[in-house]
């Protein structure tokens, strides 16, 4: 088998090991907790009686490792149970709502990727004059505040004093997709600002780490332009680096997604979660907790995959 | 050492804010809980930043704020470096399955986004500041260990570590008085980074709704009580917002320098 496959399955075999770890201190790390979903919905005040009647119908008198073997394949065939606080099938709940949370995730990482490269490029061009110190300053102050804070200066600015957008976004299901990508414009300008940061500054830091190779200093004594030199001699070279921390922030993204989802109301996954992490409505908390999760750990793993691919010495084995 | 203009800067700002939350009793001109003036009045003499939704004064309670999210963000990070600072050395000093479940455990708790975990642990147990402490403090311990199991396994096999294993010093020795002086260094540093993150995370959290309670209130959760105002173009809900990116940013700028400082020291090339 080659090497580089042979890596890949390693990679991806952990990963899914990794996986069903997560599942199981989601799932019996909350049982190890004191409280259970009975108590939840009787409150404190219930009777020890009322509370084992409704255990034993709930199925909760039966052991942790019982029950999880149950919620994991439940999880599997699709089946994540019923909300308890409205008896909703959670699969068909989080089915509506978590392609609003992708799309507006997809739309934020196709406009953050590209410009994240673009600044970076043009901030390693220019290392230490003007444009890499004004690139650096403004990315260095967004890294420091949290989403809900960028999202409130954002909001101020582009509906009150420069007022071009709505502050809520509203998706609904028969809009058209100009319409969609108009409603969510504020959340993904919030979303690109988180994330870009860190994208631009792996970037130039990539192709800075590059420029010392002796090559490079080949291609600029033959007379290449400066930007010809980063462009076809430092940028294939720190593309390994460069592709790994964009999936990294893009699974990031996907957390960050949540309280922008908050603060916009956008009615997606993450706003699902935070509303029933406040009505302690555990089976769908921990539903959606393992999406979320799983989708950071896969973006993960794309991650280590890719930078292993993009490895030119691990490609042609000696 | 002469210092830089920026973290002389972000000194001072810090330094204040500490002192606004520790003094906040006294500097606070009104009560935290009782509404004096109209719904969301503007800045004005007797209200200096304005008033909140039900006609609180902001100023007060951006006072008050200030002490619970400094407290609860100083007392989680602390938690998180006492816990992960010492489960670090031990894994490093100790070695072979000690290290191996701690530091499996910990990459486990680190392939979870923090948020998603503290949700999922919220969502059951009760919402107080010694719950939102020990989650918070936990689930940044798992940064610390990793960084000080780091520093300490390049410490274990210094000569002078040797030196007192030899004379038979016990595990307690080796790790106060061998490995946290000389990993002291790069600890601050880091210090100053888990403190903001755990302001940014106490906020966010009870913007949320999940964090601190009332009748207490922090930054976040006055973001959460104005956000409607911005709608009515008032700017009730960017004073604690702004509170936040200036503790943030003034932090940032001191454990920058103590960073490039510690490096510099090392005679490391520095960032």
């Amino acid at each position: 088998m080659h090497p580089v496959l042979k890596l890949v399955a390693q990679r991806i075999a952990l990963g899914l090991l990794l996986l069903l770890a997560v599942s199981a201190v989601i799932f019996l790390g909350v049982e190890a907790l004191p409280g259970d979903t009975a108590q939840a919905i009787l409150g404190q005040s219930a009777t020890p009686q009322a509370l084992a009647n409704l255990r034993e119908k709930m199925g909760l008198d039966q052991p942790a490792m019982v029950r999880y073997f149950h919620w994991l394949g439940g999880i599997l065939t699709g089946d994540l149970g019923k909300a308890l606080t409205n008896g909703q099938d959670i699969a068909q709940a989080i089915g509506q709502r978590l392609g609003n949370t992708l799309f507006l995730a997809a739309c934020a990482g196709a406009i953050s990727v590209p410009l994240a490269i673009l600044l970076g490029l043009v901030a390693a061009r220019y290392n230490g004059r003007w444009p890499d110190k004004l690139i650096s300053g403004i990315t260095l102050s967004t890294i420091s505040l949290p989403e809900f804070v960028a999202a409130y200066f954002v909001i101020y600015l582009l509906t009150q004093l420069i007022p071009i957008f709505n502050p809520v976004a509203m998706v609904f299901p028969g809009m058209g997709f100009w319409e969609k990508l108009h409603a969510v414009a504020l959340p993904v300008i919030v979303l690109v600002l988180v994330v870009l940061a860190h994208m631009m500054r792996m970037t130039r830091a990539a192709i800075l780490n590059v420029m010392q190779s002796a090559y490079i200093e080949t291609a600029e004594l033959k007379g290449l332009s400066p930007m010809q030199v980063i462009w076809r001699h430092a940028f294939p070279n720190a593309i390994a680096p460069i592709v790994s921390v964009v999936v990294l922030n893009l699974a990031y993204l996907v957390v960050g997604v949540v309280v922008v989802e908050v603060v916009f109301g956008y009615n997606a996954l993450g706003q699902f979660l935070v509303d029933h992490v406040a009505k302690r409505d555990l089976p769908v908390v921990q539903a959606v907790g393992v999406i979320f999760a799983g989708v950071y750990i896969s973006l993960n793993i794309l991650a280590d995959v890719i930078a292993i691919v993009a490895n030119p010495r691990l490609r042609h084995p000696r | 050492m002469k210092m830089p203009l920026s973290a002389l800067i972000g000194l001072v700002l810090t330094g204040l804010f500490l002192f606004v939350a520790i003094f906040a009793q006294f500097l606070a001109p009104y009560p935290i809980d009782s509404a004096v003036g109209g719904v969301w009045e503007s800045p004005s003499s007797t209200y200096l930043l304005g008033t909140d939704t039900i006609g609180r004064d902001i100023l007060s309670r951006l006072i008050y704020g200030a002490q619970v999210t400094i407290f609860v963000a100083a007392a989680s990070s602390i938690l998180a470096f006492s816990l992960g600072a010492i489960l670090g050395f031990v894994a490093a000093t100790k070695g072979g399955w000690v290290d191996q479940v701690l530091s499996r455990l910990v990459d486990l708790v680190m392939a979870i986004p923090s948020l998603i975990i503290a949700l999922v642990v919220l969502s059951v147990l009760p919402l107080n500041l010694t719950v939102l402490i020990l989650v918070m403090g936990v689930l940044d311990a798992t940064r610390v260990f990793r960084l000080s199991r780091a520093v300490a396994v390049d410490i274990t096999v210094m000569d002078y570590v040797e030196a007192a294993r030899l004379r038979g010093e016990g595990g307690g020795w080796i790790i106060f008085r061998e490995i946290l002086p000389n990993a002291l260094s790069p600890l601050v540093a880091e210090f100053g980074l888990r403190f903001i993150f755990a302001v940014l995370f106490i906020s966010t959290l009870s913007f949320l709704g999940l964090g601190i309670q009332p009748p207490l209130t922090d930054w976040g959760g006055m973001v959460k009580e104005n956000k409607d105002a911005l709608v009515y173009g008032k700017s009730a809900a960017l004073m604690p917002a702004m509170a936040i990116a200036a503790l943030a940013i003034s932090v940032n700028l001191v454990a920058d320098w103590i960073l490039s400082r510690t490096t510099s020291l090392k005679g490391g090339r520095g960032a």
